[in-house]
């Protein structure tokens, strides 16, 4: 099926919730409402033509510009051999959606993930902890207005001068 | 290393204590099983048939306890930093440690990571930095060759305790 039938198939079921849709980039995406998105993924994992069985990644972008973070969504159906990519716009300040732990159990980590890295907080989640960075760590350094902090733990984060000349 | 005995021809050897047990040291320096990253490949190579870091008398040990020497091979996080500092405390006295590779050296080619923790010289002293990305078994080689020799210029006798932790010269 293709990513294009989905899309209009998804607008005929969720009228308004989902956004505008691009097909003309390798992988065609879709924008969603944050509201939507647990319904939108049942309809997506249970309706017998789609079938998208896995969420194989979650992850997110900074845009500091737009003052905005956007969750993305790769789903993909074994049954179908398709994949299709949903995002959704977050305001930066207040980056809340809800989990997707109840539709793909594998959501745990990624969110945690997304959660470690760009602070955004999903709603719902069992266990929502960082995953990677030690647990005393400060910030959410994937952000674009991450700094680093002059140390952490009693370790100096300082560089090499030589190096600090060059990067200016 | 330097010779160790001042030998009369076929009969006697003369030679200092000092040097006697420096030399034992040189030549038994038991290195921990420690990789952190792709240096670690290269360190396993240094251990293998070729390179053969076994003819020197150093062999792997599995625990810090009974570890001589740290090798710290590949890129340092802060996450694991702290526990680097942990095994260093629990390696005995006199301790030596090789900082093996860009990354541990200064961070390398990581060092603008916010993760990556900017050489391994910022949590435990370091005697001998061995340069390379990942370096040769042959530098690394010549790394433990150069801890050889600062073991063999140390004086036990007339300086009872060696300062902890500190790769300290006589």
């Amino acid at each position: 099926m293709e990513v294009q039938e989905i899309y209009q198939q998804l607008e005929k079921q969720f009228p308004g919730k989902v956004g505008e849709f691009k097909g003309d980039v390798p992988e065609p995406y879709c924008t969603v409402s944050p509201e939507a998105i647990v319904e939108i993924s049942r309809f997506l994992r249970d309706d017998p033509n789609l079938k998208f069985e896995v969420l194989s990644d979650l992850t997110a972008l900074d845009w500091p510009k737009e003052e905005k973070i956007q969750v993305v969504y790769h789903l993909y159906s074994y049954s179908n051999k398709s994949q299709i990519v949903l995002k959704v716009d977050l305001p930066r300040d207040n980056s809340k959606i809800p989990t997707l732990e109840g539709v793909w159990k594998v959501a745990n980590w990624f969110e945690r993930e997304v959660f470690d890295l760009f602070g955004v907080i999903f709603e719902g989640h069992s266990d929502l902890r960082r995953i990677m960075l030690p647990e005393d760590w400060v910030g959410h350094p994937l952000r674009k207005d991450y700094v680093e902090e002059e140390e952490y733990d009693g370790i100096s984060t300082q560089r090499a001068p030589l190096v600090e000349k060059l990067l200016r | 290393m330097k010779p160790l005995l001042n030998s009369l021809p076929e009969t006697v050897f003369t030679t200092k204590v000092d040097d006697l047990l420096n030399w034992g040291r040189a030549s038994s320096q038991w290195y921990m099983l420690f990789g952190l990253a792709c240096c670690a490949i290269e360190l396993m190579q240094t251990g293998g048939p070729r390179a053969d870091l076994d003819r020197f008398g150093a062999v792997p040990r599995a625990t810090p306890r009974q570890s001589d020497l740290m090798i710290v091979a590949g890129t340092l996080t802060y996450k694991m930093a702290k526990r680097t500092k942990l095994l260093y405390d629990q390696m005995p006295d006199p301790k030596y440690v090789i900082s093996m590779g860009s990354c541990s050296n200064c961070g390398g080619l990581f060092q603008l990571a916010y993760s990556v923790c900017k050489g391994v010289d910022k949590i435990v002293p370091v005697d001998v930095y061995v340069p390379g990305c990942p370096p040769r078994p042959e530098a690394l080689t010549e790394g433990l060759l150069r801890i050889q020799d600062k073991m063999m210029r140390e004086r036990w006798l007339v300086k009872p305790s060696r300062p902890s932790g500190n790769g300290a010269e006589a």
